[in-house]
């Protein structure tokens, strides 16, 4: 714009420095095709790396024969044998057992005839089932106390000059910088001794340590948005500290609060280390679970892909719905939009 | 009255500054303690077992062997061989999502009906479980109903058979590159673009008045300015790269042999998987973790920098 008033400047030349910039005029020909080409190249460029999503989204509804069909099948008759074999512990039929089952069929539920056309009865339910459930429980609860400590923790990082803070902070961020293995071999022994390995509190206990370093970060840059004048000025009004916390800061931060339980239940979501040396039966969550997920004679890619494709659905929801606080997500709160 | 006034006044304010600071001790505390039980404590107590041998499925008490664990660590040929792969697979990745996430962000810069959606969608990968993608990816990359083949363009395997990925000692490790900068591209592009929204108009219109060519504006403009967020983006990748567990665990399992072996892998498997050798384990986690902590110095100092100028 400061070049169009720019009176010494001829009107060739003015063109010929649009063409150069991006910035000081979109209407040029030349600047369109640029950006056509652009913009195409940009979304073919986002089908590519979503590729691998689709495909798993397609072998989960294939039968084990064309998840492993040579060469692969983009084309097939989607079934639901990948998602019930997910859930369910089955038994292999051998043709005579199967000529028999299939003779009284209409006694038979959907998922069991889903399950008859592989030629497997359903024995019970898998037990991908409670490892979902103990990742629910664990991420839940883990969650829920690392963002309530975290609060708290960043409220008084933010609000007071506490001795030392930076320190503190770094030592904070220090525990996610740290590969697992190196964390996990202490921590091994002394869950050993004290009884908590493979127990849900264990791990639940853990994970909220490690959330705490994120919560706290991502909080402290939250509640340093909020101008302290609103709290001083309910203090003024006769509100005490802790009134003022829960009643102004609290509400004012919630939608940082919200971004930030979300990022912390991803990262319990997805955890897989620990979860892998410090669990073994009873507290075993999915991700160590779902590269052991193995058929009866052989890969039964359906299953997996169906395992990890409900496993992954909800962090795409959720990616989708924190969008604008991806970037503070993944940097710890560092850098800000 | 007015003396009287004045104490009252000062007492209540001596008060709430006496109850904001017990506050603030209340607020942190817990925070606190539960960084003391789980990493102090742990972090001092592995460092006394790297200097003892010990391990943790036995019942004999550790037992003081000063630096020998260390010393035998730093004269073993295949530490020296997984710190190897480890710096060729950081490097290898990093490097590449360098490049790719900052062509990315140029190719996204400008904003366009459906930019965000389809910057959003490019973000996905780097919020998925890695080792359920890795694992995922084994099917991706097998060689015969494998779909990654299949796009390089063999499309009958059966006569024709495209390379093996996760079977070749020399492609492996290309091939969790490969995954890990599918997963992590994004990343890079989602710090560069905040990097490039952050550039003041007003350089580039200066820039056209200098009538610049697009290329001195690029070198001169753009790249300077991002360079501090992507520094920042290069690091926080070399620190994860170093503690690649999760993703190589998914695909190979350090294998096939130990092409992928990468030290945090090799680390697991000497503390845990059937070896047990606790206090050795602990030395390497050690020297690990100096190594990460050099790093994560730089990258600390560097997230000020870049902090106190934006």
């Amino acid at each position: 714009m400061a070049v169009v008033t720019n009176p010494q400047v001829d009107k060739g030349s003015i063109e010929k420095g649009v063409n150069y910039s991006t910035r000081v005029d979109k209407v040029g020909g030349r600047v369109q095709t640029v950006r056509t080409i652009r913009i195409t190249a940009a979304v073919m460029l986002a089908f590519l790396l979503l590729i691998p999503v689709f495909w798993m989204g397609a072998t989960a509804f294939k039968v084990r024969a064309d998840a492993i069909a040579t060469p692969p099948k983009i084309v097939f008759k989607p079934t639901l044998e990948g998602l019930i074999f997910l859930f369910t512990d089955r038994s292999v039929l051998n043709q005579a057992r199967s000529k028999r089952l299939k003779a009284r069929i209409n006694e038979l539920n959907w998922y069991e005839r889903i399950a008859l056309e592989g030629g497997q009865q359903i024995t019970g339910p898998s037990e991908y089932v409670t490892r979902l459930r103990n990742s629910v429980i664990i991420a839940g609860s883990s969650t829920i106390l690392a963002v309530a400590l975290g609060l708290l923790a960043a409220y008084a990082f933010s609000r007071f000059k506490v001795k030392g803070e930076s320190d503190l902070l770094f030592f904070i961020l220090s525990t996610r910088m740290l590969p697992p293995v190196v964390v996990t071999i202490p921590i091994f022994i002394m869950y050993t001794k004290f009884g908590l390995h493979d127990t849900h509190i264990g791990l639940i206990l853990l994970y909220t340590v490690f959330n705490l370093s994120l919560t706290v970060w991502l909080l402290k840059g939250f509640m340093d948005e909020i101008p302290r004048e609103y709290e001083d000025a309910a203090m003024v009004d006769g509100y005490t500290r802790m009134q003022a916390f829960r009643k102004v800061v609290l509400p004012q931060a919630i939608t940082g609060i919200a971004a930030t339980t979300v990022f912390s239940l991803i990262f319990a979501w997805n955890e897989y280390a620990f979860a892998l040396m410090l669990t073994s039966e009873k507290a075993r969550t999915a991700p160590p679970t779902i590269p052991t997920i193995m058929g009866r004679g052989g890969m039964e890619w359906g299953t997996i892909a169906a395992g990890s494709l409900g496993f992954l659905i909800p962090v795409v929801i959720v990616t989708f719905a924190l969008r604008q606080y991806l970037l503070r997500g993944v940097t710890f709160g560092a850098i800000r939009q | 009255m007015f003396p009287d006034n004045q104490t009252s006044q000062r007492t209540g304010y001596q008060q709430r500054q006496l109850s904001d600071r017990s506050i603030q001790w209340l607020f942190i505390t817990p925070t606190l303690i539960l960084l003391a039980l789980f990493n102090i404590f742990p972090l001092f107590y592995s460092l006394y077992l790297s200097f003892t041998d010990f391990s943790a499925i036995g019942t004999a008490a550790p037992v003081w062997v000063g630096f020998k664990n260390f010393s035998t660590l730093l004269n073993d040929p295949q530490i020296w061989k997984y710190f190897a792969t480890t710096g060729r697979f950081a490097f290898l990745s990093v490097g590449l999502q360098t490049v790719l996430g900052f062509a990315l962000a140029m190719l996204l810069r400008e904003k366009f009906r459906g930019s965000g959606l389809i910057t959003t969608l490019i973000l996905i990968p780097m919020m998925l479980s890695p080792v359920v993608v890795g694992f995922f990816w084994k099917s991706i990359f097998n060689p015969s109903s494998g779909i990654f083949n299949y796009a390089l363009g063999y499309f009958h395997p059966a006569s024709a058979p495209g390379p093996s990925w996760l079977d070749s000692s020399s492609r492996a490790l290309w091939a969790v590159v490969i995954v890990d900068v599918w997963m992590w591209t994004p990343f890079v592009m989602l710090l560069c673009l905040s990097g490039l929204n952050a550039i003041p108009d007003y350089l580039y219109e200066a820039a056209a008045i200098d009538r610049a060519s697009a290329w001195f504006q690029f070198w001169r403009i753009t790249l300077p300015q991002v360079l501090p967020l992507l520094m920042i983006a290069v690091l926080f990748r070399t620190i994860e790269a170093f503690k690649s567990f999760d993703l190589v665990m998914g695909m190979t399992g350090g294998g096939p042999g130990d092409s992928t072996e990468l030290v945090a892998v090799n680390l697991f498997r000497i503390a845990f998987e059937g070896q047990w050798r606790t206090s050795y384990a602990s030395a390497l986690a050690y020297i690990v973790l100096v190594i990460i902590m050099a790093i994560s110095n730089v990258y600390i100092r560097n997230l000020n920098k870049v902090r106190g100028e934006g």
